[in-house]
């Protein structure tokens, strides 16, 4: 049935790959910049973004990485696995990839909760009686992280419309584009992840 | 367009790529329990590059891209890179 369309369809996924690459691209200066804002503060009130690390949970930090570096793997796996023509595979690594984005995201709830129990959050009485660099790290904290977890919610939705789509065959084994696509993206979300962790969690 | 067709990871390297990056990230977590002072960052920073670097090539397949996508995605982290350097320069010499 693809016969006579293998050439057109080769040349399609390529174009689709490298536009989904420019939108990465774009990703990544969308969060550098929010890495830079942070470098310059820190440089500039690196004693109070001492003091506000320390709040934070390393532990719980170091268990979502571990869920995001192993959820990474597995979608990659999906990929390989729908290249090899093995539906009930992919969709099983799909599912374990949304379960551990899902995980991720019980984790964060947790950590912001317990942010919330001291009052620090956004805009609160406690954060704005504290030091200017301390309102500052909790300002980037919560709009780094809130935008993070903000894509892997996203990641979520697109693995699982690809669960969807494996399911019923429009995504198979000579048409994957959409689900190497949305793994590029499942792959960012874990990049950023990657550097946001020692910024914010582990440098203090 | 060098590339003759698609390279498909096998199951084994890529989990050879997460316990990698496992042993990476148990790394970064240790050595900032040294407390080294302004090495720590750098140091932070530096496992960071390569867990980033190894995921761009492995997970993402970019070793198996062809040369243009290899090309300007190395050119996006280079042109961050400038960035970062001139708002510094602009930072500590303003």
């Amino acid at each position: 049935m693809t016969d006579n369309h293998t050439h057109t369809e080769h040349l399609d996924s390529e174009t689709g790959k490298l536009g989904m690459w420019i939108f990465l691209f774009t990703e990544l200066f969308l969060f550098g910049g929010l890495f830079l804002v942070y470098a310059i503060f820190r440089a500039k009130y690196s004693a109070d973004f001492h003091l506000a690390a320390e709040e934070l949970n390393a532990f719980i930090g170091t268990i979502n990485t571990v869920f995001l570096l192993v959820s990474s793997m597995t979608a990659a796996m999906a990929l390989t696995a729908i290249q090899k023509g093995d539906k009930r595979l992919t969709i099983f690594l799909l599912l374990v990839t949304i379960l551990l984005a899902a995980l991720f995201m019980v984790n964060k709830y947790f950590e912001w909760s317990h942010k919330f129990e001291y009052g620090i959050w956004p805009g609160s009485p406690v954060l704005k009686n504290m030091s200017h660099g301390e309102l500052l790290f909790f300002g980037l904290y919560y709009m780094m992280t809130g935008l993070h977890a903000l894509h892997v919610l996203i990641g979520m939705i697109l693995l699982s419309i690809n669960v969807v789509k494996v399911k019923t065959g429009a995504v198979n084994s000579g048409r994957f584009l959409m689900l190497e696509n949305s793994a590029l993206y499942w792959h960012l979300v874990d990049l950023i992840w990657i550097f946001l962790f020692p910024l914010l969690y582990l440098i203090t | 367009m060098n590339n003759d067709e698609k390279h498909i990871s096998s199951y084994q390297s890529l989990t050879v790529v997460l316990v990698i990056l496992l042993f990476l990230t148990a790394i970064s977590v240790l050595i900032t329990g040294f407390h080294l002072g302004a090495l720590t960052v750098a140091v932070a920073l530096l496992i960071a590059s390569v867990k980033v670097f190894i995921v761009l090539t492995q997970f993402m397949h970019l070793k198996f891209e062809n040369r243009f996508l290899r090309l300007a995605v190395t050119g996006v982290f280079a042109l961050f890179a400038v960035v970062t350097i001139i708002t510094f320069i602009d930072y500590y010499f303003r």
